[in-house]
């Protein structure tokens, strides 16, 4: 199952709610004002760090640099997607939950 | 926009012929939208008319035909709770106009 | 519909009534779709919660400026919508419990048409394993 998260877990509880319910072995992509919860150094580091060890999470690069933050700042195992990537994503999972 | 007159006065309709405020039915309303139909309102028109008007003051919506349906046979009895009965009243749909004869909006879920 | 295929559908709603419009949206869609006979369920987390608080009171001429939808989740029995989920945990932190929300009831076909709750508090492995049994899920 793919989560996705379009809003900055700063704006709304969406990103924290979504890996309350997320299971193990989903998948969560961070795309649009989503790549805000991507970066080392924010207070939802560490609910990151702790859900990589379960879950996988993507960031959509276009969308990292679209807002001028870095890539390289991502947060160790967070692996980076472009559009391509994104898409593989969505057609691999049987469902897709777009959280608001 | 269309309007109706009604006892002298002009009533606002959407574009489907629906009232667009709750508050300006009344049963002469009912009447001339009615006879925009050809349909002269029975004592069977206004029990289902008076039902849905309950109907939407308890739910705050125009139920689906199904529902309608169902409900009817549950209150009124179930040689009126099904299609025959309401559609020989309604022959549009009795979801659809019988809303519109009711001053409600059109049903949520009719399609 | 063709071969009648049925799947599964969940609601996810997440945001207060009134403020935003998801509330009002989400339980129209739920109403429209109820009409294609498919595998409802309904999850309340988060402010969504709040949608289900009993004794709202509001009209278009009054209180928020709205009408008072809260009532309309009444009917969502006789739309045999039926299968409402309500997060623990959210209900917990807002200083809320079973009673403080609405009586949503269903009539069971199946059982002498007995009138039954349509609302199951859950905790969240449980919101967890219905997400993931979906065919489809929509979040409001």
């Amino acid at each position: 199952m793919l989560h996705t998260i379009n809003k900055s877990p700063f704006e709304t509880n969406s990103l924290e709610t979504c890996l309350r319910f997320a299971r193990a072995g989903h998948s969560v992509l961070l795309f649009e004002d989503g790549i805000y919860g991507a970066f080392k150094g924010t207070r939802f580091e560490s609910l990151i760090t702790d859900s990589l060890k379960s879950k996988n999470i993507y960031v959509l690069v276009p969308d990292v640099e679209a807002r001028g933050m870095r890539t390289d700042n991502v947060i160790d195992g967070i692996k980076t997607v472009d559009y391509a990537g994104f898409v593989d994503l969505t057609v691999d999972n049987k469902t897709v939950q777009a959280w608001l | 926009m269309a309007t109706i007159e009604v006892n002298g006065k002009a009533v606002e309709l959407d574009e489907e012929g629906y009232l667009t405020e709750l508050k300006d039915w009344s049963k002469e309303a009912a009447a001339i939208l009615a006879g925009q139909d050809d349909i002269e309102l029975s004592d069977s028109h206004w029990e289902v008319i008076k039902f849905l008007r309950d109907y939407y003051d308890e739910y705050q919506i125009a139920p689906a035909v199904r529902v309608l349906t169902k409900a009817i046979g549950k209150k009124l009895g179930k040689d009126k709770g099904n299609s025959k009965y309401l559609y020989e009243l309604f022959p549009y749909g009795p979801a659809k106009q019988a809303c519109r004869f009711a001053g409600l909006p059109k049903p949520t879920g009719c399609i | 519909m063709e071969d009648e295929v049925i799947k599964k559908f969940l609601y996810v709603n997440r945001k207060a009534p009134y403020g935003t419009i998801y509330a009002l949206e989400s339980l129209e869609v739920v109403l429209i779709g109820a009409a294609f006979d498919q595998d409802v369920s309904l999850a309340f987390i988060d402010d969504g919660v709040y949608q289900l608080k009993k004794d709202q009171k509001t009209s278009v001429d009054s209180g928020a400026g709205m009408k008072n939808f809260s009532k309309t989740y009444l009917a969502l029995g006789d739309y045999d919508v039926n299968k409402i989920y309500v997060d623990k945990a959210s209900l917990d932190e807002r200083g809320l419990t079973a009673d403080d929300l609405m009586e949503l009831v269903y009539e069971d076909e199946d059982d002498d048409y007995k009138e039954k709750s349509s609302i199951s508090i859950v905790n969240q492995e449980e919101i967890a394993q219905l997400m993931e049994q979906q065919d489809v899920v929509l979040s409001f």
